[in-house]
C-alpha cells in the first residue's frame, strides 16, 4: 500500500500531460473512460461495498445523458456547470423511489428489479416518440466549459483540449469525495452491511436506509458520468439504458476488480482501450470480451487489481 | 369485432406458446441449479438460426416443403446439445459462487453467442420465407389463422404437458424436484449431481433452442432477438414466480396475450406495460402469482 501515493502521483501526471504527448484519437478515448470511470466510482459503492449488484445501472446513466440533451437542445441550458447538478438531481429524483423499492431486496431480486425498471426507462425511451426523439434518440449540443462558448474550436480541438480538462476535473473531485465516502463511519457501515446485515443491524446501523443512501449516491454518480458520455459522441439514444449497457457496467468493475477502490477506474480504462483495439483488428468484439469475462469469472474473480495483487 | 379480438387473442397466444417453452428453460435451469440463465434467450436465437439452415438444406435437397417441420424439429433440438457443452465447458466451475458471478458467466454466454451467430449466419435478417404458409389458414371464430401457427400452439402445449409427466411421473423427474428441493440431500440419497446438472442444463438449453427453430417460419431470425427475448422471458418467470413451471406457463400466457391486446389498443404501451406488472409483482409479491411449487 505504501507504493499507491507514487502510482496515483505517476498516473495523475501521465493524465495531465496525455494531450500533449499522443494523437488525438487516443486522447478522445480518454473521454468515455473518465465519463465511466465517474459511473464505476458510484457503482461499486453499491456492488464492492454494499454488495448489491444493480442490472438497471443503465436507467440513471441514461437519466444523466438526456438530461444533458433536453437542456442543451429545447431549454438552451449550455453550462456543463449547471447540466451536471442537473442531471445529478435528475437521477436523484428518480433514485429516491426506486431505490427505497429495490433495497427491500437483494441478491437476484434486486438485481431483477433494477433491471425491470431500466427496462421501463428504456421503453419509455423508445415509444414516447415526441418526447424523446425515439430509437434516434436526440442531439447533444456542445456544452459550455468554464464560462466559455469555446466557438473556435473545432470538434476535436474542444474535445481534446477544455473538454479533456473538464472532465478529469470531474473525475478527480468525484474520486476524492468517493474516497471521503468509503472512509467515512457511512462507508464502514456499508462494508458491515455487506458482510453481515444481522450484525449490522443489531449494531444499530439501520440495514435499508443506509442501503438507500447508497443506491442514492451511486444513482448520482451515475447520472454525472451519464451526462459526461453524451458530448463527445453529440447524440443520446435508448441504448444508452438497454440492459446489455447495464451489463457491460457489471463487466468493466469485475474487469477492474470490484474488492478495491480503484479497480472500477482500472476496469473502465481496460474496457474501452480494449475495445478500441480489439474492434480494430476483428469486428466481433462481443466474442472476444465474453471470453475475457467467462475468463474472469471462473478463474480471477478479483479482476486485474486481483492480479497484480498476488504478485 | 370478434374476429379482430380473436386475432389479436391468437397472435398473443402464438407468441405466448413460444415464450413458454423459452421460460420453461429457464426455470427448470433455475429451479435446480439456482442460475438465472441470461443466456437462455441466446439460445433461442441460436435454435432460430439453426432451423433456417436446417430447413433450407432440407428442401435444397428435394425434402418436400410440407415437411419442413421435420428438419425445424431436429435441428432445433440438436444444437440444444450446445447445453451440454457450455455446463461441462463454463458453468460447473462455478456453481459453490456466488450468484452475481454466476449471473455475469451467463451474460459472458450472452456476448460470446451473439457474436457467434453474427459470424456464421451474417447481420443480415434470414428467414425460410413464407414455407409456413403452405399448411394453410384455418377459420377460428370468423378470424384467419394460419394453421401453423396453430401447430406451433399445439405443439407448446404438448410440451407443457410432457415436462409435467417428466416432473411427477419419471424416476429423474423425482431426482430434478429432490434436487430442486434439497442439493444436499439429493447427494446425500446418491443421485449424482453433475450428472444432473449436466442433463438438466441441456433440457432447459433443448426447451430454447426448440422455441426458436419453431418460432422462425413465421418471422425472420435477427442477431438481436436474443437479447430482445431474455427481456420478456424474464418478465414472465418474474410474473409466474421464479422456479415454477405451471408459473411459467401461466406467466407466458399474461405476457403473450397482454402485449398483443397493448399493440393492438396503445402501441406505445407495449412491453412498458408488462414491465410495470413485473415491478408490480416483485413488490407485491416477490414470489410471482403462482409460485407455491417449485420445479
Amino acid at each position: 500500500m505504501r507504493t499507491t501515493p507514487l502510482v496515483l502521483g505517476v498516473v495523475s501526471a501521465a493524465i495531465l500531460v496525455l494531450p500533449l504527448m499522443v494523437p488525438p484519437y487516443y486522447v478522445t478515448l480518454m473521454l468515455p473512460f473518465m465519463a465511466y470511470g465517474v459511473v464505476l466510482l458510484g457503482f461499486n459503492l453499491l456492488f464492492g461495498y454494499t454488495g448489491l449488484v444493480s442490472f438497471g445501472h443503465a436507467l440513471f446513466i441514461s437519466i444523466g445523458a438526456y438530461t444533458g440533451a433536453v437542456l442543451t437542445t429545447k431549454l438552451g441550458v449550455r453550462h456543463m456547470e449547471l447540466i451536471l447538478p442537473a442531471a445529478a438531481l435528475a437521477a436523484a429524483l428518480a433514485a429516491a423511489p426506486v431505490g427505497a423499492l429495490c433495497v427491500r431486496y437483494v441478491k437476484i431480486y434486486f438485481g431483477m428489479l433494477t433491471l425491470a425498471f431500466g427496462m421501463v426507462f428504456y421503453t419509455f425511451l423508445l415509444k414516447f416518440y415526441r418526447l424523446t426523439g425515439g430509437d434516434e434518440g436526440m442531439r447533444m449540443l456542445r456544452p459550455s466549459l468554464f464560462g466559455r462558448e469555446w466557438a473556435g474550436f473545432s470538434k476535436t480541438a474542444y474535445l481534446v483540449g477544455p473538454y479533456y480538462y473538464f472532465s478529469l476535473a470531474v473525475l478527480l473531485l468525484a474520486t476524492l469525495v468517493m474516497w471521503r465516502i468509503v472512509g467515512s463511519p457511512f462507508g464502514l457501515c456499508l462494508k458491515t452491511i455487506r458482510d453481515n446485515p444481522l450484525k449490522a443491524e443489531s449494531l444499530g446501523v439501520s440495514v435499508p436506509r443506509y442501503r438507500w443512501y447508497a443506491f442514492m449516491i451511486s444513482a448520482v454518480y451515475a447520472a454525472v458520468g451519464g451526462a459526461l458520455l453524451a458530448p463527445p459522441t453529440g447524440n443520446v439514444d435508448p441504448t444508452l439504458a438497454y440492459w446489455t449497457h447495464s451489463g457491460n457496467v457489471v463487466f468493466m468493475v469485475l474487469l477492474g476488480g470490484f474488492a478495491s477502490f480503484f479497480g472500477p477506474l482500472l476496469g473502465a480504462f481496460a474496457f474501452i482501450f480494449l475495445q478500441d483495439t480489439v474492434m480494430s483488428v476483428f469486428p466481433y468484439w462481443r466474442l472476444i470480451f465474453g471470453a475475457i469475462l467467462a475468463f474472469i469469472v471462473i478463474v480471477a474473480p478479483g479482476g486485474l487489481m486481483g492480479l497484480f495483487a498476488r504478485r | 369485432m370478434t374476429a379482430n379480438l380473436v386475432n389479436v387473442l391468437m397472435g398473443g397466444v402464438f407468441h405466448a406458446a413460444i415464450l413458454f417453452l423459452v421460460a420453461a428453460g429457464l426455470q427448470v435451469v433455475f429451479g435446480v441449479q439456482k442460475i438465472f440463465n441470461l443466456a437462455c434467450g441466446s439460445f433461442y436465437a441460436l435454435g432460430a438460426y439453426t432451423g433456417v439452415s436446417a430447413v433450407g438444406y432440407f428442401t435444397s435437397h428435394g425434402g418436400p416443403p410440407a415437411l419442413f417441420i421435420l428438419p425445424l424439429i431436429v435441428g432445433g433440438l440438436a444444437v440444444g446439445l450446445v447445453g451440454l457443452v457450455v455446463e461441462r465447458g463454463l458453468l460447473r466451475f462455478v456453481y459453490d459462487r456466488d450468484e452475481t458471478f454466476q449471473l455475469l458467466l451467463t451474460f459472458a454466454l450472452v456476448l460470446m453467442l451473439e457474436d457467434l451467430i453474427r459470424m456464421t449466419w451474417g447481420t443480415a435478417p434470414v428467414s425460410t420465407g413464407g414455407l409456413y404458409l403452405g399448411y394453410g389458414q384455418a377459420r377460428v371464430l370468423g378470424a384467419t389463422v394460419p394453421v401453423y401457427n396453430l401447430i406451433v400452439i399445439g405443439a407448446s402445449l404438448a410440451i407443457a404437458l410432457g415436462i409435467g409427466w417428466l416432473l411427477t411421473r419419471t424416476a429423474f423427474g423425482r431426482i430434478i424436484r429432490a434436487a430442486a428441493d434439497n442439493r444436499e440431500m439429493a447427494e446425500a440419497l446418491g443421485a449424482d449431481m453433475r450428472w444432473v446438472y449436466a442433463r438438466v442444463f441441456t433440457l432447459g438449453t433443448m426447451l430454447g433452442t426448440l422455441g426458436g427453430a419453431l418460432v422462425i417460419p413465421a418471422t425472420a431470425a435477427m442477431s438481436e432477438m436474443g437479447i430482445e427475448l431474455i427481456v420478456e422471458a424474464f418478465a414472465v418467470v418474474v410474473i409466474g414466480g421464479l422456479g415454477s413451471m405451471r408459473g411459467a406457463f401461466l406467466g407466458a400466457l399474461v405476457v403473450g396475450v397482454l402485449r398483443s391486446v397493448a399493440i393492438s389498443v396503445y402501441p406505445e404501451l407495449e412491453m412498458l406495460l408488462i414491465y410495470l406488472i413485473v415491478i408490480a409483482v416483485l413488490l407485491w409479491r416477490p414470489r410471482g402469482l403462482f409460485g407455491a411449487a417449485t420445479a
